[in-house]
């Protein structure tokens, strides 16, 4: 793709947006639609995107496949850990209200952080699959 | 690709059905992700497919036997969008009802998803992490010598 | 004709459904084993929502005034489905793909041929 110069200029003004997006459905979830695993997915779209004009190399230099994993594995142990949390302070295994004194503040920090990890687990799956099917090669 | 553009229609179905989160989800995933794994299959197998040299009488049959005994099985189902069916009078209420002083986030979707079902929640999670670690293992080991990436394999 | 009218979501979705199934069975390539498992999986997402409607209501968001809102239920389930659809496709994908690499074809037949020679 190194001629396509339309293209490499367009998706460069364009990556920034779809990452801020996705960062905006990350954390608006709560309020409108939104969430950890649509997040997810826009966020790994926009460095599908990246990977697909600028080439698999220099998406691989943005996200080392090693990155990748511990990121996959942190995701799902933060919604665990949250869930241990939980226990520690004496309630039951992933019940959010006893993470603070307030039990509805408890629920919002809960409910934050568990999507965070959902977000992080889907967005480092997606991205670690595609660069897995493209690294195949022919 | 046919497949996507059924997934984007599919999630302009779903705004009609009230359930934007997933519509949402459905475009992201659908017209987004999977086309391009699709591509990505297609262009490391063989495009062509090979003409089928049984025939199709006996799958079609089985697939018909199959939606007419369906077709039978839906006179028994609640009529569509009836506030009464039983769907909507289990556990349903109590969430609608208890998000706002319980939980108090505006879309009752994520209070669900992420509160009254976390164990399910976690577990998809778990699936997610568990197939792209078989994809990994599947297409992260070496292939060729010249692999420029083969330190990274798994 | 009034049992049309009252269940045709079901309808629409065991149509969806059958034509998954069709390609599945009657297909041997194996990428189009998973294009057909694909319809059948969103026909399946369809029956849930279709079920979660509720006449007269909106989407599942609080804003303030009592309203009739949808089953949100099926939602989440649904929500979640989708990404794991996903994830398992890529999953399937992969295998053909090393299918592909150790048979060179993505034919069951021609498999199945090849595994009965020794």
């Amino acid at each position: 793709m190194r001629h396509h110069l339309v293209l490499r200029v367009v998706s460069k003004l364009l990556i920034p947006f779809i990452l801020l997006f996705g960062l905006y459905v990350q954390f608006h979830g709560d309020f409108g639609p939104g969430g950890g695993f649509q997040a997810g997915v826009i966020f790994a779209a926009g460095f599908i995107l990246y990977a697909l004009i600028f080439g698999r190399e220099n998406a691989v230099k943005v996200t080392p496949p090693r990155v990748l994993q511990a990121l996959m594995a942190f995701g799902l142990l933060l919604y665990a850990s949250v869930g241990v949390v939980g226990m520690i302070n004496g309630g039951n295994f992933l019940n959010y209200s006893v993470l603070r004194a307030d039990g509805v503040a408890g629920q919002h920090l809960g409910i934050l952080l568990i999507e965070l990890g959902v977000g992080i687990t889907v967005a480092a799956v997606m991205i670690m699959v595609f660069l897995m099917f493209t690294g195949r090669g022919r | 690709m046919l497949s996507g553009i059924y997934s984007l229609l599919m999630a302009g179905a779903f705004v009609v059905l009230d359930a934007v989160d997933v519509a949402f989800t459905e475009a992201a995933v659908g017209a987004g992700i999977s086309t391009v794994l699709m591509l990505g299959t297609l262009h490391l197998t063989r495009s062509r497919e090979k003409i089928p040299t049984h025939g199709a009488f006996l799958p079609l049959a089985v697939v018909l036997l199959t939606g007419g005994i369906l077709l039978y099985a839906t006179t028994g189902m609640p009529a569509f969008g009836d506030p009464d069916a039983p769907v909507h009078t289990h556990v349903a209420p109590r969430y609608i009802e208890e998000t706002p002083e319980k939980i108090d986030v505006p879309n009752i979707v994520t209070a669900v998803l992420a509160s009254y079902r976390g164990y399910d929640t976690m577990g998809e999670v778990t699936v997610i992490f568990t197939a792209g670690v078989g994809v990994m293992l599947m297409l992260g080991g070496r292939k060729r010598r010249r692999d420029s990436d083969k330190e990274d394999g798994v | 004709m009034t049992a049309f009218l009252e269940h045709y979501n079901y309808w629409i979705a065991i149509f969806l459904m059958m034509a998954g199934f069709y390609t599945v069975v009657a297909r041997g390539n194996l990428v189009k084993k998973i294009v057909g498992l694909n319809i059948f999986q969103a026909s399946v997402f369809l029956l849930y929502i279709s079920m979660g409607k509720v006449e007269g209501g909106t989407a599942p968001i609080l804003s303030g005034k009592p309203e009739v809102f949808s089953n949100p239920l099926p939602h989440v389930l649904i929500l979640t489905a989708i990404v794991v659809g996903v994830a398992t496709t890529a999953l399937g994908l992969s295998f053909i793909v090393r299918i592909n690499e150790s048979y060179g074809t993505t034919e069951e037949d021609e498999i199945q041929h090849m595994d009965d020679e020794p």
